[in-house]
């Protein structure tokens, strides 16, 4: 025991034997309900928007450096690994935006009846998907069009 | 009460329990009781912020897609633009130390590679920050 608080995680099993208890939720054989993904995925989508941020400051140096820094941002951007991280990133964004407005909702102490969690995590999703739809839709036709 | 050792003995009650420590060493290592809260106010400002600034940045690149150089640099360059750029990075970059110190403080168990872990993430988003910046300045100030 390296912590006070691991006295509270010890019990003895049938055979008197000193044991460590099953964290709660035991992830292992739990059933992930749609809230624990929900929670999780604010969190790794934070992480992935921190290592996404690097592009924002990479594109702002290199507008301000001059046209060759610019075309090799824009050129990195338009590879297929670009593409992929911008879309990835696109989608990080979006659920961590509706999934932070959800979380400003509940620490002002609205939204946290029990009947209220399920459906609204449905509409972050939904809210995501759709919003990176939209922007790339709207991005590729852009494109297209110019 | 001072900082000099803490013997408990309550009346009425056998007086074996003997706390052999401070007042001090037992709060110490657990925050300032008056600034607790400011990290998580932090966080949530930021975040307000970041709200309609993200909104406003999302539709800003959509509508400069496949621009040249010149013209990125015209469009940053704007007072606006300039100000609303700055506000962006500084919430960006604020709001990502302050969300990734609390995922260090949730796993890595070791005290001083936490620190260390929060300590770099601090300097690298400080530097990001400052970096992007000048470069919002410097377009700012440019000549167009």
């Amino acid at each position: 025991m390296n912590d006070i608080r691991d006295a509270l995680l010890v019990a003895r099993n049938t055979e008197a034997k000193l044991v460590r208890r099953p964290v709660s939720p035991h992830i292992g054989i739990y059933r992930w309900p749609i809230t624990m993904f929900a929670s999780i995925m604010n969190r790794a989508t934070g992480i992935a928007l921190s290592v996404g941020s690097l592009l924002l400051a990479w594109w702002l140096v290199a507008a301000a450096s001059g046209p060759v820094a610019f075309a090799t941002v824009q050129g990195f951007i338009a590879s297929p690994l670009g593409l992929v991280l911008l879309l990835g990133w696109t989608a990080s964004l979006f659920y961590h935006f509706f999934g932070g407005i959800r979380h400003l909702v509940w620490d002002a102490g609205h939204g946290l009846a029990k009947s209220s969690l399920n459906p609204w995590t449905w509409v972050v999703l939904g809210a995501t998907a759709l919003s990176t739809l939209a922007v790339w839709v709207a991005g590729y036709l852009s494109l297209v069009a110019g | 009460m001072g900082a000099g050792t803490n013997t408990t003995k309550p009346k009425g009650q056998p007086g074996h329990v003997t706390i052999m420590r401070s007042q001090l060493g037992r709060v110490r290592g657990y925050g300032s009781a008056h600034a607790g809260s400011h990290h998580w106010k932090a966080e949530r400002v930021t975040a307000i912020a970041l709200v309609p600034l993200t909104v406003w940045f999302v539709v800003a690149v959509l509508a400069h897609l496949g621009a040249e150089q010149p013209v990125i640099a015209a469009w940053a360059g704007r007072p606006l633009n300039a100000a609303l750029l700055l506000a962006l990075v500084a919430m960006t970059f604020h709001h990502m130390h302050l969300g990734l110190q609390v995922v260090y403080e949730d796993y890595i168990h070791s005290i001083p590679r936490r620190e260390a872990a929060i300590l770099a993430t601090k300097g690298v988003c400080l530097l990001l920050g400052l970096m992007a910046a000048v470069a919002v300045l410097k377009l700012a100030v440019a000549a167009h």
